[in-house]
């Protein structure tokens, strides 16, 4: 089983990422899918989580996650407030939207480090929403590169069948962008 | 053909709902039920459920409408939680008392003081004497499939069910759900027919005050008193259990999947530690047996579906073999222990089952259990009963109070 939490602030959609990244799973043919907010209210720029558990049997537990084999995470100044690592298996992805560039992200060596500049991608796309740019789809991208788990096609699927087809298009778009621009780095021996 | 769609027990309860061809509905919104409320007035909204959402000022109302519509031959259906179930109280009895079969989901949560809005079951669990059928689900698939069971189920009994499931841990988390034919649906519910129809060609009056004792009517037959009236709910409960078992047969002949009807086994052949609980603390159990057995352990997870009619008969079986029993409840009876542990040891009373049985308290007010947690409690009563602790106290667990 793959667990995955996805950070984010309220209103950058980690909960409608957590959700499309579970569709396009099940439709790579992974019988058990979930995916779940943070239980409770929610306020807007507030960080946040939702995750997702992705594996070849159907599920049976839904508590919440300890440790994640994959940790996104959608803003980085969260690294300041949330203690990201604690909840991140040794040895497990770490996919980050932000501008800096992979040589200068240091963790010691105990994490697969993957980079994007998702907001920057979705800016040249003018994919944007309440003016911020929309960092959650193109994150999907990131994901299916850094992780392997789900194709481009399959998170089509996925968003096409929760957008408009106009919308799913711009979406899609930013997610291939991303797709070619993740940078990643495998942990060090 | 399936149709399988990614989804939150809140949709899938709508789904079920609408599939039942339900014709009125009253709710009123209550977290975590609230989008359960919404999806239906959008389906009604939308045309594509050809019901009326009658609006209502509160849950005393949301029933009452319920109650009244049922009486005139419509099928029914509302959904609540916590308070919002407490609120009903009153309710819920006359529901019962009146033979009405209405549906509603309990989107389980814990009731106040202090508030919560997070997840246990101590809100139905506290209305397990009004005479309603109780169901907990253990996943969302269940839970659509259920209701769809459950309109069979209280149109042949007259008797109203609850289909309960966790808030949060299965209304708001999202899983694969196959929406089942709405032709195969229509075909396996039968259209409800009331026993008494209330129009106005025929008027009378339903429910009047009865005496202690039997009385002849206007016409001079001899009527049941109140008390026949109650051993008559009380019957029809003691005759669900065959119901539930055989709409949940067919259920699994018709559609390809069998819930378990009164309770769910899994790895219990062999098992000499039987774990066990209601709804999705059942489920989770499940993986802390495959933990335990891997430490050599015979651990096995008895889930019980059914809660009232309690199914004492069918669970004396599902426990045979058993070497020590650990019972998980996300609720309890106050000043005592977990209701399900009461009802339980008195099930196995005179049998040859005197398993030592241990009660676990856990993940009230939405606390988070993890399969991990379960098994280490599972093992640590595993072995204390080796050592010959037959009884001890309830154990709240991950409580860092007393």
């Amino acid at each position: 089983m793959y667990e995955v939490i996805w950070h984010g602030r309220g209103g950058q959609g980690v909960v409608v990422a957590a959700q499309m990244l579970a569709e396009a799973a099940y439709l790579q043919e992974f019988k058990g899918v979930t995916s779940a907010p943070t239980f409770g209210p929610e306020r807007r720029g507030a960080p946040l989580t939702a995750s997702t558990r992705i594996a070849q049997e159907p599920i049976r537990i839904f508590s919440q996650i300890e440790e994640a084999d994959i940790a996104v995470v959608l803003d980085e100044s969260l690294f300041k407030v949330v203690d990201i690592f604690s909840r991140l298996r040794k040895n497990g992805l770490l996919l980050i939207n932000t501008q800096t560039p992979l040589e200068k992200w240091d963790e010691g060596g105990e994490y697969r480090i993957a980079v994007v500049d998702a907001a920057g991608i979705a800016l040249k796309h003018h994919l944007s929403k309440e003016g911020a740019p929309v960092v959650n789809t193109p994150m999907l991208g990131a994901f299916a590169r850094a992780s392997g788990l789900v194709s481009l096609e399959n998170i089509e699927k996925a968003l096409n069948h929760k957008l408009s087809k106009e919308q799913g298009a711009r979406n899609f778009a930013t997610v291939k962008a991303a797709y070619e621009e993740t940078r990643v780095r495998e942990k060090k021996d | 053909m399936s149709n399988v769609q990614i989804m939150t027990g809140n949709q899938a309860a709508a789904i079920g709902a609408k599939l039942s061809s339900v014709q009125v509905i009253a709710a009123y919104p209550i977290t975590p039920q609230s989008q359960l409320a919404e999806i239906l007035s959008q389906y009604i909204e939308g045309g594509e459920l050809k019901a009326e959402y009658v609006r209502v000022e509160g849950e005393h109302s949301a029933l009452t409408v319920c109650i009244s519509a049922s009486t005139v031959g419509a099928r029914v259906f509302t959904a609540t939680s916590a308070n919002g179930l407490l609120y009903m109280h009153e309710q819920l009895h006359w529901a019962a008392g009146s033979r009405l079969p209405i549906v509603m989901c309990c989107v389980n949560r814990g009731v106040g003081a202090p508030w919560t809005i997070f997840n246990d079951q101590q809100d139905s669990i506290s209305q397990r004497d009004t005479g309603w059928i109780q169901i907990y689900c253990r996943n969302n698939q269940e839970i659509l499939d259920t209701i769809i069971q459950a309109y069979r189920i209280a149109e042949e009994v007259y008797a109203p069910v609850m289909v309960c499931y966790d808030g949060f841990v299965l209304s708001h988390t999202m899983m694969p759900v196959d929406i089942p034919d709405s032709e195969k649906v229509r075909e396996f519910i039968p259209p409800y027919q009331a026993h008494t129809i209330l129009s106005p060609e025929d008027p009378r009056t339903l429910n009047a005050v009865l005496f202690p004792w039997r009385r002849a009517n206007s016409e001079g037959v001899l009527c049941d008193g109140y008390m026949e009236m109650r051993y008559k709910l009380q019957a029809a409960l003691e005759r669900s259990p065959a119901v539930i078992q055989e709409t949940s047969r067919h259920f699994a002949e018709v559609f390809g999947r069998d819930h378990g009807g009164l309770s769910w086994g899994y790895r219990t052949e062999d098992a000499e530690l039987f774990m066990t609980g209601m709804g999705s603390i059942a489920s989770e159990a499940m993986q802390a047996a495959d933990m335990l057995r891997d430490e050599g352990i015979k651990a096995g997870v008895v889930g019980i579906r059914v809660f009232r009619p309690f199914p004492a008969k069918a669970l004396k079986e599902a426990f045979r073999g058993a070497k020590g029993i650990v019972i998980f409840e996300k609720g309890i009876s106050y000043g005592y222990e977990g209701a399900l542990c009461s009802d339980l040891k008195a099930a196995f009373y005179g049998s040859e089952n005197q398993a030592p049985v241990h009660n676990y308290i856990a993940g009230l007010g939405g606390r988070d259990v993890k399969a991990r947690e379960l098994a280490d409690a599972a093992r640590a009563s595993w072995l204390e009963m080796q050592t010959g602790i037959i009884e001890k106290p309830t154990t709240w667990l991950n409580c860092y109070t007393g």
